[in-house]
């Protein structure tokens, strides 16, 4: 099978002929790399484990115990060699991902008043309306800047071509509540800490200002009727396993960190209590599933979420971000379709590959899938977090009989994809640096524009020839570097000269 | 600030407070049972410091006789008593991490960096091979986290609450310690004849002062020989004592008075009230009316104004 590497021109790699097999964009770090003394890696790592620990940037694990079974925080392992992308690349997956987030907005728009794109018959009804994740409470609800994915992980990953060389691919979208942000932010700070003349070689492109989008965004989503929008970050709670988040993501705005409980809905407003009275909330950027976001309309016996929300976000007195329903366009059942929406919708060509997919409902597909089960990766339509997939090539002969089974007794339940070679890059790992493979998420903002930091997650499958990356799997983070050239850095100096210039417009008038 | 929030603050600052004052107790009782002494009077310490903290009975329940050892285990890493350091230092970590972000990094830091580490203490029995240097550590982290709080955070309602944690606590803790101290040698309290009973009574005045570092203090404002009846004033009525129950009254006010709500009027008035009493009393009124009683009612006062701050301010009202 092919194979790409992100650092090396071919693999494996041999230290002797250092230099000739490195990419360009990999040239200054693999020659500081090689001027190291041979513990430093080492060290470094059990640096950075300290400070993590200190930090507590930490992540639960369900049903997991401690060694000492107290309780269930995990460090997310962190990968001290960054995974590197030129300017160029960048430039393109950033159109790219604007384009196809605008996109998968105007289907939620669209799915939830008119539904033209049904009636073009594009995506069959019943694919919408039967979908568990359709929520028919939406339907003809306005939100602001008719945007319900304002934040939005996208899964991209690198495959060779038939030239063997790399092509980034969508694997998925996040629309419900993508995680992983904090780390992203962590991962580069830490590389700071620890290799500052590293940057002081590159010109990497900062990304420490997401806190700043975030928050804009999600006051630029706020109910028009309010002018000082009161955010709020919604948290099951401290044991919840991306809770750190939580706390990070609001902190770092400066807002409350709520809990369903410090919620209540009176007279169709949202309300949190405080210690001098209630306070009126307008925008709630949540962190807890459609499911147990109100009692009322959703799971009875969730604490988490507060009775009667969905009345008030309906009536437009509080925004909820995301928005809710918007489980129905990131569906893996849903995922074939996107290019055909941004055709539909912006008229223009899918700037990002789409993985080929086959759809366990259509008749051949499912042919296909029963007869190549051993050659592609089977996944719930429904699955998250790495669980309910089947890697066939990795998978034992009883585990693809099993998963036939299970794919024949409900088609529509699955998809698969062929077993792309992901791309890999160097990890320090037990046995030294050695390739792993790994993808990319990056975070795609939507309030009154899209916006975005440059690069995102990227996530490595710690295990030798692994293709799992999530964190609950045994996979790690890298810092991810967007490596700015003249015509990058040019066009972020002149946007923050612009953004002053209109602050000194604004307090003139 | 969200009332959720607020509560966490105060029982953040609440078993911080605790934990250093548990410390310094076992410190001071480690350090005088090197002394020699009786067995009796040994084990009166001991027996002294579990009814200090309303733990006899379940200590009992656990470990039946009292042995120093035993109490020490059970004051300093089981975590079956919610009283011990270890609890306690878990317990402020587990608040601290629920709000840790109307926290400053460096509070958070601190705090999660105490936990990891009195984990660790109790695993490796760093506390065994050296009580002494451990209760000092647990009395340097308290310190540590008291001066990052005050040296970090934004003096708003997020540092009152805290504040007024500690204050309660360290209000309830010292007025315990007075008591169970001056109760151990209720029946000779004045003027004891015999040499021997008068050194021991200098070691165990001493002692007090020591485990709220108030020696020194004790001799610089009274320079003179140590007297039951001063150690009684130094701790409950001078209020430029930082351990007193007149100083810790007084901050309690002024925190009190940071974060006054339009509910809080009743409560504000009892506190006041209290601290008046500590301004305007005299320690031979005090005694002559008993010792006992008097801390005896004044401790369930301090719970009176915990439960009405609960009320006021951290429990969410009712829609």
């Amino acid at each position: 099978m092919q194979k790409f590497d992100e650092m090396y021109t071919q693999l494996p790699y041999e230290f002797f002929t250092h230099g000739a097999q490195i990419r360009d964009h990999y040239k200054i770090y693999d020659e500081w790399l090689a001027r190291q003394p041979g513990d430093m890696m080492a060290k470094r790592r059990e640096e950075a484990e300290m400070i993590f620990r200190r930090v507590g940037i930490t992540f639960a694990v369900y049903g997991d115990k401690d060694e000492d079974g107290a309780g269930t925080e995990r460090l997310i392992p962190f990968d001290l060699i960054p995974r590197i992308v030129p300017a160029n690349e960048w430039r393109t997956l950033e159109a790219g991902l604007a384009q196809r987030v605008n996109a998968l907005n105007r289907f939620l728009h669209d799915i939830y008043h008119e539904q033209e794109i049904l009636k073009a018959g594009l995506i069959p009804r019943e694919q919408i309306e039967k979908n568990a994740q359709f929520r028919p409470q939406m339907m003809g609800v306005d939100v602001p800047n008719q945007v319900y994915s304002q934040i939005s992980g996208i899964d991209m990953v690198r495959a060779p071509d038939a030239q063997g060389k790399g092509e980034y691919y969508v694997l998925e979208d996040n629309l419900r509540v993508p995680s992983g942000v904090s780390y992203m932010l962590e991962d580069r700070k830490m590389m700071m800490r620890l290799f500052p003349d590293l940057f002081s070689m590159h010109r990497v492109a900062p990304i420490a200002h997401y806190p700043d989008l975030l928050l804009e965004t999600l006051r630029e989503s706020s109910p028009a009727t309010t002018a000082e929008p009161t955010v709020v970050v919604l948290t099951p709670g401290m044991y919840n396993s991306a809770y750190f988040e939580h706390a990070f993501l609001a902190q770092q705005m400066g807002v409350e960190l709520v809990e369903g409980q410090d919620l209540f809905c009176k007279d169709n407003f949202c309300y949190m209590r405080t210690t001098r009275g209630p306070q009126r909330v307008d925008v709630i950027y949540r962190r807890v599933d459609d499911d147990f976001l109100d009692p009322t309309v959703f799971r009875p016996k969730s604490t988490l979420g507060c009775a009667g929300l969905l009345d008030v976000y309906k009536a437009g007195h509080v925004s909820i971000c995301n928005g809710v329903g918007t489980g129905v366009a990131d569906d893996k059942s849903i995922y074939p379709y996107v290019p055909k929406m941004i055709e539909f919708y912006l008229g223009e060509k899918p700037i990002l590959n789409n993985v080929p997919t086959y759809m366990c409902r259509n008749k051949d597909d499912l042919g296909y899938v029963l007869a190549n089960m051993k050659d592609l990766v089977v996944k719930e339509v429904h699955g998250a977090g790495g669980y309910g997939m089947l890697v066939g090539p990795a998978a034992t002969k009883a585990e693809v009989e099993d998963f036939k089974k299970a794919v024949a007794a409900n088609p529509s339940g699955y998809i698969a994809q062929p077993t792309l070679s992901l791309s890999s890059c160097p990890t320090f790992v037990e046995s030294g640096i050695a390739p792993r493979h790994i993808d990319l998420r990056p975070y795609v903002l939507s309030g009154k524009t899209v916006q975005m930091v440059p690069g995102g997650l990227t996530r490595v499958a710690l295990k030798e020839g692994s293709l799992v990356v999530n964190s609950s799997q045994g996979g790690g983070t890298k810092d991810t570097w967007i490596l700015e050239d003249d015509r990058s850095a040019a066009a972020r100096a002149a946007q923050s000269q612009s953004q002053t210039q209109t602050s000194v417009d604004t307090s003139a008038t | 600030m969200l009332s959720r929030t607020a509560d966490h603050l105060f029982w953040m600052n609440r078993y911080t407070e605790r934990a250093e004052n548990t410390a310094r107790l076992l410190d001071v009782n480690y350090q005088t049972s090197l002394l020699p002494q009786s067995d009796a009077v040994a084990l009166s310490g001991w027996q002294g410091l579990l009814s200090i903290s309303e733990l006899m009975f379940s200590y009992k329940e656990k470990h039946g006789e009292i042995n120093a050892r035993k109490v020490m285990d059970f004051m300093v890493k089981d975590e079956s008593n919610p009283s011990s350091i270890l609890s306690c230092l878990t317990a402020a970590r587990e608040n601290a991490r629920a709000v840790r972000g109307a926290l400053t990094t460096e509070v958070w830091e601190t705090l999660n960096q105490t936990w990891l580490e009195v984990k660790r203490k109790v695993k490796d029995r760093e506390f065994e091979d050296d009580p002494a240097q451990f209760f000092d550590w647990v009395k340097f982290r308290s310190h540590l986290s008291r001066g990052v709080t005050v040296g970090t955070m934004l003096m708003d309602e997020a540092l009152h609450f805290m504040r007024l944690g500690t204050f309660l606590e360290r209000a309830d803790n010292t007025a315990r310690l007075v008591d169970v101290k001056f109760h151990a040698v209720e029946s000779d309290f004045y003027g004891t004849v015999n040499v021997k009973d008068q050194e021991y009574d200098f070691y165990h005045w001493s002692a007090i002062l020591r485990s709220v570092s108030g020696f020194e203090v004790y001799r610089k404002v009274y320079r003179d020989v140590i007297k039951p009846e001063r150690v009684a004033e130094l701790l409950i009525l001078r209020p430029d004592m930082p351990r007193s129950l007149h100083s810790s009254l007084n901050e309690v006010v002024s925190n009190l008075k940071m974060v006054a709500n339009d509910q809080s009027t009743e409560t504000q008035r009892r506190a006041g009230k209290l601290r008046s009493e500590l301004e305007y009393g005299r320690i031979d009124e005090i005694l002559a009316t008993g010792l006992h009683a008097y801390l005896t009612q004044f401790l369930d006062r301090v719970n009176d104004l915990g439960a009405h701050i609960s009320r006021d301010f951290l429990i969410p009202t009712p829609v």
